[in-house]
């Protein structure tokens, strides 16, 4: 049983069509499209490294099945930097070493860029670092994460989920 | 991952329709489901998604003062709209202690109510569960038990129900709607999940094709906006299933408590509303001697399942500080952080 279903990824509208109704969110980006900045970490929710924005609002693509999003608008860390400029966010995890490895850094970037889109954190490193907690970094770069993300969101308002990153 | 058919339904009858069979589930959110599916511990043959079913994802206020919560509505939504905090901040305050953002964002109130166990017996399927495989044994009896049941258990099963969101929910006296195949009909949170006895596979009222539409809060529920919290102690400051939790609510007049709510979390196969406990309280002065003697009452029938006795003490304690904070005030902004109940809140003492 095939479906075919509609994704604008990164803004760009694709048709894909699925063979198998199994194939979750963070496989089709990874295995299908190519995109495979975004990381498979545990693939069962726990880790975060999957997260990506769906309708402007970040999730764990692993626990998401492709053909329950049909017609959705997702984003992932290929999406992020216009042109050769970065987006504030990863410039900031530049700037305050907000990774070692970086496998998880994809994942730790799109959810900051969720969060700061939320307007739920603010300047409070206290509600940064809840509000990143289902993003987990084997490193220990939580320091940096935590201040790489207090100084983008100076330079990134609030934002309503329609608009783009 | 078992192969499936899915089926994308445009209206409820139709969902209820296609659903009925053997083996069909239905897809909301899909955070507890897909992780189960992955695991192979849930093996459904059929997925009905009910994600573009219309009229599930509203918050509505009724005129009587009640809120109609569908279905579909996000867990993060819910928790941050901000006319809904402030009539049931203990609810906004339980949404935001579960899960991670990305999962609140995905995970909807009905399949909140309906997440299963996190028993680690139940996900292993190398191990004997009687929920997985009724008559299988349970082979988290005499096994690894810190987290397992204190109430409600029995020698079938003494898993715990992992959800936060609803122990505020039947404290505050909500009602499930649910729409099947003979109509409509509601039931009384506290009424919808079932202890395991002897048919731990049973989990709900809920009937083959039977679909949660709404989860109503009645407006009395809004008396006590001005004493309410959800307190949860757990292995983490955050991202991390209870321990044993509580919600506790408060009524004040003329400076004594005229009614009392308070339910745990954490500690059965339900949310646990301790009922002779709010009788106990209702009426007196709020204050340690009376807090601790509704918490004795409210674990009295607690029994350890395993090594598992000193979440008796840790629910006394949890009850008595939940209540100690809820008779302090709502605090302005919910969640108040830092979330660990062992972080200094200013006014409260850190030992009860």
């Amino acid at each position: 049983m095939g479906f075919d279903i509609t994704l604008t990824i990164n803004g760009e509208r694709r048709v894909i069509p699925l063979e198998d109704a199994r194939v979750s969110l963070l496989d089709l980006l990874r295995e299908r499209l190519g995109l495979t900045g975004t990381k498979k970490g545990c693939d069962r929710g726990q880790c975060g490294a999957c997260t990506v924005l769906v309708g402007g609002r970040r999730i764990n693509s692993c626990l998401t099945l492709a053909v329950s999003l049909d017609g959705a608008d997702v984003t992932t860390i290929e999406g992020i930097a216009r042109g050769g400029v970065l987006h504030p966010v990863q410039a900031a995890f530049i700037e305050h070493d907000g990774f070692q490895c970086g496998f998880c850094t994809p994942g730790q970037i799109m959810s900051a860029i969720g969060l700061i889109r939320e307007g739920q954190a603010g300047d409070d490193p206290e509600r940064i670092r809840e509000g990143m907690s289902g993003n987990l970094c084997r490193c220990g770069a939580y320091l940096g994460i935590t201040e790489a993300i207090l100084e983008a969101q100076t330079k990134m308002p609030p934002q309503n989920a329609g608009e783009p990153v | 991952m078992k192969p499936f058919d899915y089926n994308r339904a445009s209206t409820v009858d139709e969902a209820i329709a296609t659903a009925s069979g053997a083996g069909s589930v239905y897809l909301a959110g899909g955070t507890n489901l897909l992780d189960l599916m992955k695991g192979g511990i849930s093996r459904p043959s059929r997925l009905v998604d009910i994600t573009r079913l219309p009229g599930l994802d509203a918050i509505e206020w009724l005129p009587d003062g009640a809120v109609r919560i569908g279905a579909l509505v996000r867990n993060s939504d819910l928790a941050h709209d901000a006319n809904f905090v402030s009539r049931f901040p203990a609810v906004a305050e339980a949404l935001l202690s579960g899960a991670s953002a990305q999962l609140r964002n995905a995970a909807t109130a009905a399949g909140n109510l309906l997440q299963r166990t996190r028993c680690q017996y139940f996900y292993d399927t190398a191990s004997a569960c009687n929920k997985r495989t009724p008559g299988a044994g349970c082979n988290a009896m005499g096994g690894f038990t810190r987290t397992h049941a204190i109430l409600g258990w029995s020698a079938h099963c003494i898993a715990t129900h992992p959800s936060d969101f609803c122990v505020p929910l039947v404290a505050l006296d909500a009602v499930v709607e649910i729409e099947g195949k003979n109509g409509r009909r509601e039931v009384a949170l506290e009424a919808f999940h079932l202890l395991p006895g002897e048919t731990p596979e049973r989990e709900t009222i809920l009937e083959p094709g039977d679909l949660v539409i709404a989860v109503r809060l009645p407006g009395s529920a809004a008396g006590f906006a001005g004493h309410a919290r959800y307190l949860k102690v757990r292995d983490r400051t955050s991202y991390a299933f209870a321990i044993v939790s509580a919600a506790a609510a408060l009524r004040f007049e003329n400076g004594a408590i005229a009614e009392a709510r308070l339910a745990f979390g954490g500690v059965a196969l339900k949310p646990w509303r301790a009922r002779e406990a709010e009788s106990l309280l209702a009426g007196a002065a709020a204050g340690p001697d009376v807090f601790a003697k509704a918490a004795a009452i409210a674990l009295t029938d607690a029994k350890p399942s395993g090594d598992n006795a000193y979440k008796i003490e840790l629910a006394r304690r949890v009850a008595v500080r939940a209540l100690r904070l809820a008779a302090a005030g709502t605090p302005e902004r919910v969640p108040a952080l830092p979330a660990s109940p062992f972080a200094a809140i200013p006014g409260v003492s850190a030992h009860v």
